[in-house]
């Protein structure tokens, strides 16, 4: 975070310095930009929201750690999937997964559908790639997700 | 946009600040539950996406189109995929803050592959989170899953690229 600010700050007095003319153009263009995320944004927030309070930490140890095989993996991705979890809370949680003797299998395919398919943020990639792209590509990073949780599991 | 679109556009925004007053006004604890959870979002995303779309305006105004093209474009091959692998994994962030760069990149002539790619790597191999992933889940983990992953976001990229066509552009995330 700090080395975002660090660097907008230098790029904002550079291009200041150079020419403010075209500055304020890309300040306004980037603000534009920023405007029009914001309704689909925040309705994203909403929504993670109230699904983190449906849904606690406490939900999901239970849920990935019942079951282990086939079950337990198929739970792992379609929780991974659909939860939107910032990754200083997923980390944590994995961790507490594997302490609790859940096999690396189950947990690495939830971190890895956790961190390639977005179910909730579709309405956002909607607005930037159209349905058929987004669909598609979560599509493909769901099913790339699981082999690369399978491979893990192979390897741990 | 005018006063229909702004209500069209906020209805569950406006609904849910209703919702949250109501809550806490009435003391109504998993109201009050969700708005911690909504704060804690919310002051995530407003301290780093205005920065990032700052950044964006000023690359968008700076960066020549021609140079883009050259280094990430149609005929950039196996040196493109690199620089956009190079700049997703320095950045932070969640996903949706990707998105407003990988419009850009298309608007400047970025190839379809190379954008993709971009998204894949910046979801799964950002460096600020492997460093995280690292301290929780071990060198080890973290390795494998980054070995794995990066050969099949190459795939899905030209997949895609197949998929939607060359000529495919992001959108400027307006949807209208």
């Amino acid at each position: 975070m700090q080395i975002l600010i660090f660097i907008s700050v230098v790029c904002l007095i550079l291009s200041l310095a150079v020419d403010q003319r075209k500055t304020f153009e890309g300040i306004k263009r980037g603000a534009g930009m920023f405007m029009n995320l914001l309704p689909a944004l925040l309705t994203v927030l909403i929504l993670v929201s109230v699904f983190l309070y449906l849904v606690p930490d406490k939900t999901i140890i239970k849920l990935l750690g019942a079951k282990s095989g086939v079950i337990g993996v198929a739970i792992a991705a379609a929780v991974g999937s659909i939860a939107l979890i910032p990754a200083f809370i997923a980390f944590p949680l994995a961790k507490i997964l594997l302490v609790k003797g859940v096999s690396y299998t189950v947990v690495a395919v939830f971190i890895t559908t956790l961190i390639m398919v977005g179910v909730l943020t579709l309405p956002i990639e909607f607005k930037y790639f159209g349905k058929k792209a987004a669909i598609m590509r979560n599509v493909l990073s769901f099913f790339g997700a699981i082999i690369v949780g399978l491979l893990i599991g192979l390897f741990l | 946009m005018n006063h229909k679109n702004i209500l069209k556009d906020y209805f569950w925004v406006i609904l849910f600040a209703i919702f949250i007053i109501g809550s806490l006004s009435l003391s109504f604890d998993p109201g009050q539950k969700i708005y911690a959870n909504f704060s804690q979002f919310f002051l995530e995303m407003i301290t780093f996406l205005p920065l990032m779309f700052l950044l964006v305006g000023l690359f968008d105004v700076w960066t020549p189109k021609e140079k883009i093209e050259k280094h990430i474009g149609h005929e950039s091959g196996i040196g493109g995929t690199l620089w956009v692998i190079l700049l997703a994994t320095l950045q932070a962030g969640p996903l949706y803050g990707a998105f407003p760069v990988a419009y850009m990149l298309s608007h400047k002539g970025a190839s379809v592959r190379n954008i993709f790619i971009y998204l894949g790597v910046f979801s799964a191999m950002k460096i600020p989170m492997l460093t995280f992933e690292i301290g929780f889940l071990g060198l080890k983990f973290t390795l494998l899953r980054t070995l794995f992953t990066l050969p099949i976001f190459i795939i899905i990229g030209i997949i895609m690229e197949k998929y939607v066509g060359r000529d495919f552009k992001v959108r400027s995330g307006t949807g209208r």
